[in-house]
């Protein structure tokens, strides 16, 4: 019956021709294989974000008098809807850890080079996009922390000199964070990021099948070297299988703390109370509001605040403009690249683990 | 005053004019600035005579413009003395104590003069200090009582609102405590002078003091402040009936007020005390220390079983309520949604309380309809705690499924590829 169906629909579609590249595509086989994988996991988390979100918004109601009682009624009353909620929340902390693994890796790896520069931007797009998911997801359950978090959070947008303030009025859908903030954010979680992000995955994925994945230098040094030490595997189905068990243990981790750790709720935002001592943002944006902290009020004349968040956007551009910087000749360039790379994930680690421990 | 008039005879008139002098240079050099040659010349004077521009800068009636003549009279615009404190220029000295209500009121008990000031503020404080233990004692001749300055201070009279006032709630029972806690002082009277160091244990005490909570009683409220004096037996419970409403509604339709009222025991104070109001305990239901039923009933009449009904009803809605609070405890630890039911625990805490107003009713029936109702909520609590664990083990259960299904499905892969691999 399914065989008569597909040869039914390869008559009509040519559906051979379709998966074609994909029987001969191959993937390099070497001792850092592994690290490829998490680009597919984090692939898979956002597909589960995609469907938890959707069963979720059967429920959820967005404005500031509906928005904590909608999910906990998710939580306490809908089949599951605890389970549903929590995978979300989990789903999202994973796919943002994930997405930093995988930066890291592409990085260490030397992935991000000529011909792969645009495969880097767009993947430091989709990074950006996705803690723009967490930021505006994090408010939607409309609970105390949230509350908090995103007036400091929209706050510190408002800093940016001669564009902070409007920008922050776009943000909040007026000066203060209210309902209007929660509904715009709403608005930006369901419709404008995901529609941005499909189509970034879709370039970044394209990129990925167009030009195959990369090899490490050095690796590909001892291939030269010994052309008989090169391994390559068929991507269908051989890598396909391995990375769907890599999917089969995310959802292992996913469903794990979701039964252990269900996700809070905590209780309802009240704009007339004053904000919790010793209020942090989520930890993937920790490392940035440590070095915010660190920073002196004023640095000479500027603004310490003004400052910082200049300097945070500027390292990003750059970041995301890394490739550019690396030429083909081998030596100086590229040493300092890894040098800076190893420094970013020290800093971003420390910071984040200061953050955390700090009163 | 005598002795302050002669005192001034005795300056030479070198002394005067070398003051005068200096006065004028003073003078001359706060060109533009109001002369009182009163504060000039008291601010240099010892002890009780003492009153410098500084201190009664502080004075609320400095500060709306009045001087030491609207008080005293003379003349504060002459550096003589005789003329600054002639009897022509109506200078009165030193005011007598038991004048110094009659003074004050002169201002203080006219309406439209007080109006211009203050249109709030009361103007019946003479009225009501005549009603008073303390201006009854003075009407009779009794000059150590309480008269207007010994409560709300002189030279530097603040408004009862200024923390620093002797009269500002926080302050009042420092105050009264200045005369009631001295032994000595109060011997003639025959008063018991513990009450503040009993005051100072209470509830209402700690309410004000530690809590900061102003609208917490202190000795005026219960007592007056012009016209303090005991409430009385008889209308003991009219005074706590001010804050505690339902209670003595409660109290003044239950068999003990007749039985207190023949008795000629002060109500709400027979059980509670008077100054040492401690924060009320189920104990007080008990036959231990604190308890207070026992000391007039006899153990095992009907008033005595009633007492250990009520006592018995409270304590198993009490550790209803902390076993329910355990069990949600129990349940948020576990990271599970109970947040509906741990709302609804405020309503069997309030329950509770209100079981505990209902006390002063007498009547176990309508203390246990407010104990039964506790009781719902909280086994309903402690059920939703219950539930929500089962729930957790549920789930972890459904976990441990899933993650052998996964893990089959890995083990069942990982052949599949090492299969067509090899």
């Amino acid at each position: 019956m399914l065989s008569s169906l597909i040869r039914w629909l390869d008559e009509r579609l040519d559906l051979e021709g379709l998966i074609a590249p994909f029987k001969h595509k191959t993937v390099p086989t070497h001792r850092f294989s592994y690290w490829y994988f998490f680009g597919g996991v984090t692939l898979f988390l956002f597909i589960i974000q995609v469907l938890t979100g959707i069963l979720l918004l059967l429920y959820y109601r967005p404005g500031a008098n509906e928005a904590y009682e909608s999910v906990q009624y998710i939580m306490t009353r809908v089949q599951f809807g605890w389970l549903i909620r929590s995978i979300h929340a989990w789903a999202a902390n994973l796919m943002i850890f994930t997405a930093f693994v995988h930066m890291f890796s592409v990085l260490f790896l030397k992935a991000y080079r000529k011909p792969r520069e645009l495969t880097w931007v767009t993947g430091m797009l989709l990074l950006f996009l996705v803690m723009g998911f967490g930021f505006s997801g994090y408010l939607l359950p409309w609970n105390t922390l949230a509350f908090f978090a995103t007036k400091v959070g929209t706050e510190m947008a408002g800093q940016v000199p001669f564009v902070g303030k409007a920008m922050m009025i776009f943000l909040r859908g007026g000066p203060e964070v209210t309902g209007a903030t929660l509904t715009r954010f709403f608005g930006f979680h369901v419709a404008v990021l995901p529609g941005l992000v499909t189509v970034l995955i879709a370039m970044h994925l394209f990129f990925v099948q167009r030009q195959g994945m990369s090899v490490p230098p050095k690796i590909e040094a001892e291939w030269i070297a010994n052309p008989s030490a090169r391994r390559e595997m068929k991507f269908f189905p051989n890598f396909a299988l391995r990375e769907m068990m890599a999917w089969y243990v995310a959802m292992g981790v996913l469903g794990a703390l979701a039964a252990f750790f269900p996700w809070n709720l905590s209780t309802k935002a009240d704009p007339f109370i004053s904000a919790p001592a010793g209020i942090k943002p989520e930890w993937y944006f920790l490392f940035m509001f440590q070095t915010l902290k660190l920073i002196p009020s004023k640095v000479w004349f500027v603004d310490g605040e003004v400052l910082g968040i200049l300097g945070c956007s500027l390292v990003g551009l750059l970041w995301m403009l890394l490739p550019f910087f690396e030429n083909d000749k081998a030596g100086r360039s590229k040493a300092w690249i890894t040098g800076l790379s190893i420094f970013a994930l020290v800093y971003v680690v420390g910071m984040s683990v200061y953050g955390y421990l700090a009163q | 005053m005598a002795i302050l008039h002669n005192k001034y005879r005795r300056f030479t008139a070198a002394r005067a004019a070398a003051l005068a002098g200096l006065l004028a240079l003073a003078a001359c050099l706060g060109y533009g600035q109001a002369v009182n040659s009163c504060l000039d010349c008291h601010s240099a004077e010892p002890g009780r005579l003492e009153v410098t521009p500084e201190k009664f800068s502080q004075d609320i009636h400095a500060q709306k413009g009045l001087t030491c003549v609207s008080c005293h009279g003379g003349d504060d615009s002459s550096y003589d003395p005789d003329q600054a404190m002639s009897r022509k220029a109506g200078w009165k000295g030193k005011i007598d104590r038991k004048q110094i209500p009659q003074l004050c009121g002169s201002c203080h008990s006219n309406p439209a003069y007080m109006r211009t000031y203050n249109p709030s503020l009361r103007t019946d404080q003479l009225d009501q200090y005549h009603t008073s233990m303390h201006g009854k004692r003075l009407a009779a001749g009794d000059t150590k009582v309480a008269v207007c300055t010994d409560c709300h201070s002189v030279h530097d009279l603040r408004a009862p609102s200024d923390l620093r006032s002797t009269v500002n709630p926080v302050n009042v029972a420092q105050t009264c405590s200045r005369c009631h806690s001295d032994a000595a002082y109060m011997k003639p009277y025959g008063i018991p002078t513990d009450q503040f160091a009993q005051y100072s244990t209470s509830v209402h005490h700690d309410a004000m003091a530690v809590r900061g909570d102003l609208s917490a009683p202190t000795c005026t409220t219960c007592h007056g402040n012009h016209g303090a004096t005991p409430p009385g037996v008889d209308k003991v419970q009219n005074v706590c009936a001010n804050c505690h409403a339902f209670q003595a509604q409660m109290y003044g339709k239950s068999s003990h007020f007749k039985a207190f009222q023949d008795k000629g025991l002060p109500g709400c104070v027979v059980c509670h005390s008077n100054h040492a109001i401690h924060m009320p305990s189920d104990a007080m239901l008990g036959t231990g220390p604190s308890g207070v039923c026992m000391k007039c009933h006899t153990p095992g009449d009907h008033c005595d079983k009633a007492r250990a009904d009520i006592l018995s009803n409270l304590t198993q809605l009490d550790g209803a309520i902390k076993q329910a609070d355990q069990s949600l405890k129990l349940a948020e630890s576990s990271g599970m949604e109970v947040s509906e039911a741990r709302l609804s625990q405020d309503q069997a805490v309030d329950s509770l309380t209100k079981a505990r107003v209902t006390i002063h009713t007498f009547q176990p029936t309508l203390v246990n309809e407010d104990i039964q109702a506790g009781m719902k909520i909280a086994s309903a609590n402690q059920k939703a705690g219950q539930d929500a664990m089962v729930e957790r083990n549920h789930r972890r259960i459904g976990l441990g499924i899933c993650l052998i299904a996964i893990g089959l499905m890995l083990v069942g892969l990982w052949l599949y590829i090492k299969k067509l691999e090899s």
